[in-house]
């Protein structure tokens, strides 16, 4: 089992959740986060005064897959939030040590499902 | 118009409230005999009351509570920080509670009540003793006397409030409401007094301030900045500031601002008169053209327009014509709103930097700056074809109005300032003014209240 861990901009998030519903990997946690990578953000300007904090706005996904699902989730987000502009985002592969669902108390790949 | 127009009738010559109760009684005529109105006896005057005029000024009064709450609540509530949202919220809806009682149960007598020397009225009008149904013909002869009270008990209210921009999110609570209680009743009363009621020497000396230039901005906005600089900066002022946690609250209370702004100077005239839709239309234009200037010097100086620059020029706007707003016509409000987009813009932008102090959400820099403008202003473009009660300005031809205007702001500052230091420093001694930095680091909302304005949960 993995844990996949993305980092994406908002505006690819549709396109990404359509790209990951075809290869089948359902299970998704998003959460709007703010971040920064090598594009560096855009100053912000309040009554003349510029503030130092560039955080950008981006989409954090958790997916937690099956190994069979590892290739085809990273190929759906890829696929999904490429733009070729800097600032796409990163994909973050970890391995998952377990799972459970609650409301069976399934445990491992069958959880995941 | 009467309160103020018999302001100007006094200029050099004491003959004030003879030379302006004409005005009272043509207007009265309407509906009643001019008699009625020169008559001092309360039971004559009860049939004066004008039921337009009432109506107006009722409806005025709901406009300027507006103001404060939610008007400048959220302007300020969405400048500050999230974790510092209720705090604010809490200080302006905390004043229109305190501040309320203590206008029925002394502050209206102190502020309007019989003469003392110029200085302060009496406790005679203490609990609204001798306030009643009656018009009090002095003030306003065609509307109840309860109605005029409460009408000034708003401004009573917003003006502390308008403090509140200068030390947010770093003032203990329990220090707040002293340091309100006591400023409210020891300098708003007294300049209010001295500028608008009977007897105050201010008045006496025919300044012109139709809607509270002084009384009401420059008295809070020079407090403001004396608070900015005994409490001292904020931790992470100047460059380690989050930015204005909700900036649409900010744009709802700025556009709340200027609709109650409508009651506060319209208001002002007393009557649902010619001179009251006059002052509606100068307040407006003011406040267009004040944005538009400070949304074209962002454009100049920083490439675009912003948001918080286009409401902070029509809110600057709204302070500049204030005094102004029954005495000049639309191309005075032009100009005055000119100069208070440019000048604010300039002061927030430049002066304050280089200074250095935390004037947290430009109390001192909108409301001073811009009520100094507009008071100074009025000096100016002043005229007579708008309101024969007042006076002309400097560019009418009576250059001894623009001194008339620059000692009595001279007059608010040197008080307000010196007396709002003191009483700083006093609270400061007895229970401190200053939240722990542990609790600003936290944010007040939590520290002072318990409580938290926005949370994760459902």
């Amino acid at each position: 089992m993995k844990y996949i861990v993305a980092i994406i901009q908002p505006d690819r998030m549709d396109e990404v959740l359509e790209r990951l519903t075809a290869s089948k990997v359902h299970l998704v946690t998003a959460s709007s986060v703010m971040g920064r990578g090598r594009q560096g953000g855009i100053a912000q300007v309040y009554r003349s005064h510029k503030e130092a904090g560039n955080l950008l706005k981006k989409m954090k996904l958790e997916i937690a897959v099956n190994d069979d699902y590892v290739k085809a989730a990273i190929e759906a987000i890829t696929a999904g939030a490429r733009t070729g502009e800097v600032g796409d985002g990163k994909i973050f592969v970890l391995d998952l040590e377990q799972c459970i669902r609650i409301r069976t108390g399934e445990t491992g790949g069958e959880a995941i499902g | 118009m009467k309160r103020f127009g018999l302001m100007t009738g006094l200029i050099g010559t004491g003959m004030a409230l003879a030379g302006a109760l004409p005005a009272l009684a043509q207007e009265a005529a309407a509906n009643v005999t001019a008699a009625v109105v020169a008559s001092p006896a309360p039971a004559a005057a009860a049939s004066a009351v004008n039921a337009g005029d009432t109506a107006w000024v009722l409806v005025s009064t709901a406009l300027v509570m507006l103001m404060t709450i939610p008007g400048l609540a959220f302007f300020y509530g969405g400048l500050v920080r999230k974790k510092n949202v209720l705090s604010v919220l809490m200080q302006c809806f905390f004043l229109m509670c305190a501040i309320s009682l203590q206008w029925v149960v002394f502050g209206y007598s102190l502020s309007f009540g019989p003469d003392v020397k110029g200085l302060i009225g009496n406790l005679d009008w203490a609990m609204l003793k001798n306030v009643g149904f009656e018009p009090n013909a002095d003030y306003a002869g065609t509307i109840p006397h309860q109605v005029f009270m409460i009408f000034q008990m708003m401004f009573a209210v917003i003006t502390p409030g308008l403090i509140i921009g200068a030390f947010a999110e770093r003032m203990k609570f329990s220090a707040f409401v002293v340091f309100m209680v006591l400023w409210a009743t020891i300098v708003y009363d007294p300049v209010c007094h001295w500028v608008w009621g009977i007897g105050g020497f201010v008045r006496k000396m025919g300044a012109l301030d139709f809607a509270g230039g002084t009384v009401v901005h420059i008295n809070a906005g020079i407090a403001a900045l004396v608070a900015a600089l005994v409490l001292g900066r904020r931790l992470g002022h100047p460059h380690k500031l989050s930015p204005p946690h909700n900036l649409p609250f900010a744009v709802m209370g700025a556009a709340l601002l200027w609709f109650g702004w409508y009651g506060f100077n319209a208001g002002s005239a007393l009557a649902a008169n010619g001179l009251a839709g006059s002052a509606f239309v100068v307040t407006h234009v003011a406040s267009a053209v004040a944005g538009l200037a400070w949304a074209t010097m962002d454009v100049v100086f920083n490439r675009r327009m912003t948001v918080l620059g286009l409401i902070s020029g029509a809110v600057a706007g709204l302070v500049a014509i204030t005094p102004a707003a029954g005495f000049v016509n639309v191309g005075g409000a032009i100009c005055i709103g000119l100069g208070a987009g440019v000048i604010c813009y300039l002061f927030v932008t430049f002066v304050k930097e280089k200074l250095g102090y935390d004037d947290a959400l430009d109390a001192f820099g909108v409301h001073c700056v811009g009520g100094i403008w507009g008071a100074l202003a009025t000096g100016l473009w002043a005229t007579t074809t708008v309101n024969s009660a007042g006076a002309n300005g400097l560019f009418y031809g009576n250059p001894a109005q623009f001194i008339i205007q620059l000692k009595a702001v001279a007059i608010t500052v040197a008080y307000s300032g010196v007396v709002s230091f003191i009483l700083l420093k006093i609270v400061d001694a007895l229970i401190g003014l200053r939240a722990t930095e542990q609790s600003e680091r936290i944010g007040l909302d939590l520290t002072d209240h318990r409580e938290t304005g926005y949370t994760v949960l459902d």
